[in-house]
């Protein structure tokens, strides 16, 4: 076994307990492995010769057994230096939380775990499915936008209750949506989302330089909300639900910010506020495929 | 009955093909059907065309038949021809109509705006002329004429003045 060096090779006096040694040293042996670690200096390293003769070239005369017996591993179990590895293990992750309770009676708090059980097994087990590229999820779709449509650009929806109306495009949110606003004051359309496919685009811009719009206004923001606690019984279920839409602060405020930047600039284009406030309709003779917008 | 001929030097319009849109001399005839034509000033080179895709125009220059292009070049000059032509009300008609074609969205608005303006004013005047006419008895209509001559020159103030009056001249017509 080609386990120890000889002893020539190595100058023992340079001796350091760092890992320069060259070559075949088996690694759990490494040099600060002395227990003597404070006669560092003094005591010279010497290596012993290998403890097991060779009988052919690659065999042994003793076995691993008699090997570890006959170098005395038993006695040298060397750990590394555990910094980093003891740092990361402390940091295991909580497996129970103390959630408080409500009631007189329940003692005040609850230990209950994080992971849970699985409260079922199938019996049969699914098949493993086929691996396959390129299928992401919505949110990691490539959103496009026609280059017809920069900001400022009017454009005239096709679709929705404000179908026909001719509005100011602010920017594209997001989901790929179109933030657009009348302005409020000049066509009854507030802040809202418009879908690109569902709009003409105009060759008619308002020039938004130095327009700001606020952050907050994303997808979120627009969606609708619905509250789902079905406390009620079956007949009641109908009549919780949010039907009516409610005006808030928050939505009034924001349309003001933005629609007083916008119209100070409508109003420098000779009749673009009456264009704004007009609706598109087709009539006879007019036909869009022949149309410049 | 027909006043326009096929002659040596008379200025064609091409209708259709390659060139649509252009004007060329009629230089030789080649056949019953074709003939040598050229535009030196137009962006014609010399050719043979069918008479099909040619409509006679008004004008006809002085060069002998077969004359090379420089004479014919310099015959158009002198006469000045693209100027004429585009003081024809034919090639102003030509003009008015890529016009609306090219109009946009807000153009269209705004042209709606000016001839419903203008209606009205027109409406307002024949009216007055009518309450006029019915309260004095017998009063010839002369005002009219003039009035309906005043209004192209109201042109609102549109970004296109020039496109505005062209549409409401072709209606008034």
């Amino acid at each position: 076994m080609a386990g120890e060096k000889a002893p020539a090779e190595k100058k023992p006096a340079e001796k350091k307990p760092a890992k320069k040694k060259a070559g075949d040293k088996k690694p759990a042996e490494q040099k600060p492995s002395q227990k003597a670690a404070g006669d560092k200096k003094k005591r010279v390293k010497k290596y012993h010769a290998s403890r097991n003769p060779t009988l052919a070239r690659g065999i042994g005369r003793y076995s691993r057994s008699a090997m570890y017996a006959r170098k005395a591993l038993y006695k040298r179990k060397y750990t590394a230096p555990e910094t980093k590895i003891e740092k990361k293990k402390k940091e295991m992750p909580r497996a129970t939380i103390t959630k408080p309770v409500g009631g007189d009676k329940n003692g005040g708090s609850r230990v209950v775990k994080i992971r849970k059980m699985p409260r079922y097994y199938p019996t049969e087990d699914v098949p493993r499915k086929l691996l396959s590229h390129g299928k992401k999820p919505f949110c990691e779709h490539k959103r496009r936008l026609r280059a017809s449509i920069t900001p400022g650009t009017v454009l005239i929806l096709l679709t929705g209750r404000h179908r026909g109306k001719r509005v100011v495009f602010l920017k594209q949110l997001d989901t790929g949506l179109l933030l657009v606003t009348g302005p409020l004051a000049v066509n009854r359309v507030p802040l809202r989302r418009a879908h690109q496919k569902f709009v003409i685009a105009t060759s008619t811009k308002v020039d938004l330089t130095g327009v700001k719009i606020p952050k907050h206004l994303t997808d979120s923001y627009f969606k609708k909300k619905r509250l789902r606690k079905p406390k009620h019984q079956e007949g009641e279920i109908f009549d919780t639900e949010k039907e009516k839409y409610e005006l808030t602060e928050q939505r009034k405020a924001d349309q003001k910010a933005v629609d007083s930047q916008i119209l100070a600039r409508i109003k420098k284009v000779p009749q673009l506020r009456g264009y704004l406030r007009s609706t598109f309709c087709l009539s006879n003779g007019v036909y869009p495929h022949k149309l410049v917008f | 009955v027909f006043k326009r001929f096929v002659e040596i030097g008379r200025v064609a319009f091409i209708s259709f093909g390659p060139h649509a849109g252009k004007l060329v001399a009629i230089v030789d005839v080649i056949d019953q059907n074709r003939a040598l034509v050229d535009g030196p000033c137009s962006g014609v080179r010399r050719q043979a065309m069918p008479f099909k895709c040619m409509q006679l125009t008004d004008f006809v220059l002085k060069f002998p038949h077969s004359a090379r292009q420089k004479c014919v070049r310099r015959a158009w000059e002198k006469e000045n021809i693209n100027e004429k032509w585009s003081a024809t009300r034919w090639a102003k008609k030509i003009e008015a109509r890529e016009k609306k074609a090219k109009m946009t969205d807000f153009d269209r608005y705004k042209v709606m705006k000016a001839k419903k303006m203008r209606n009205r004013i027109i409406k307002h005047e024949m009216k007055k002329l009518q309450r006029m006419a019915s309260k004095k008895g017998k009063k010839p209509g002369k005002p009219e004429k003039a009035v309906k001559g005043k209004k192209p020159e109201k042109a609102p103030k549109a970004k296109k003045p020039e496109k505005t009056p062209a549409p409401k001249a072709q209606k008034a017509q």
